[in-house]
């Protein structure tokens, strides 16, 4: 899994049957330091989440996991919202 | 799988059921002759590791999950083993 802040979200009417009703987002990951590192990335959201909070996201088939028994097409969601995060 | 040194922790209230009581770990990646190799990743914890420890992190989902006994789960990113020493003899 990666950190990322949520920066935006994505609108689509016209999608996969199964992604209705599933909030689309758009993540930057960061690092350890909070800085932004990588390309942002649209993900799925299984949590709740919103523009501006940290986040966390898993990457790859299980990012599907969170929607099942519905099979959705996802590459990337959020699992988790971080209260905080401690850097020694 | 990866080495890496566990950087921090993370809290984390809201999030997906299958991570319920789990540790969640910042690992940074380092190379065999330990420099850093790529931004910090989050991995479920399933030796006790802590800060400051060098770990084995496996990075694929289904392995991951059985690894820290949560089959099924979200994720694709476990520590699997604290690392004492890696030796490396051939050239």
């Amino acid at each position: 899994m990666q950190l990322a802040k949520v920066v935006g979200d994505v609108v689509a009417t016209r999608k996969e049957p199964a992604f209705d009703g599933v909030a689309l987002l758009v993540v930057q990951p960061i690092a350890a330091d909070g800085q932004p590192v990588g390309r942002t990335l649209v993900a799925f959201d299984s949590v709740g989440a919103g523009v501006g909070e940290t986040v966390f996201f898993v990457r790859g088939r299980e990012a599907s996991f969170p929607f099942l028994p519905a099979e959705v097409a996802a590459d990337a969601t959020i699992v988790g919202i971080v209260d905080h995060w401690d850097v020694e | 799988m990866q080495l890496g040194v566990v950087v921090g922790t993370v809290v984390a209230t809201k999030k997906n059921r299958d991570f319920d009581n789990a540790k969640l770990l910042l690992v940074e990646p380092r190379t065999l002759d330990d420099r850093p190799a790529g931004p910090a990743l989050l991995a479920v914890d399933g030796v006790g590791a802590g800060v400051g420890e060098r770990v084995l992190v496996v990075l694929e989902g289904r392995s991951a999950g059985q690894a820290v006994g949560r089959p099924g789960a979200p994720l694709e990113a476990a520590i699997v083993g604290i690392v004492d020493e890696v030796e490396l003899t051939g050239e």
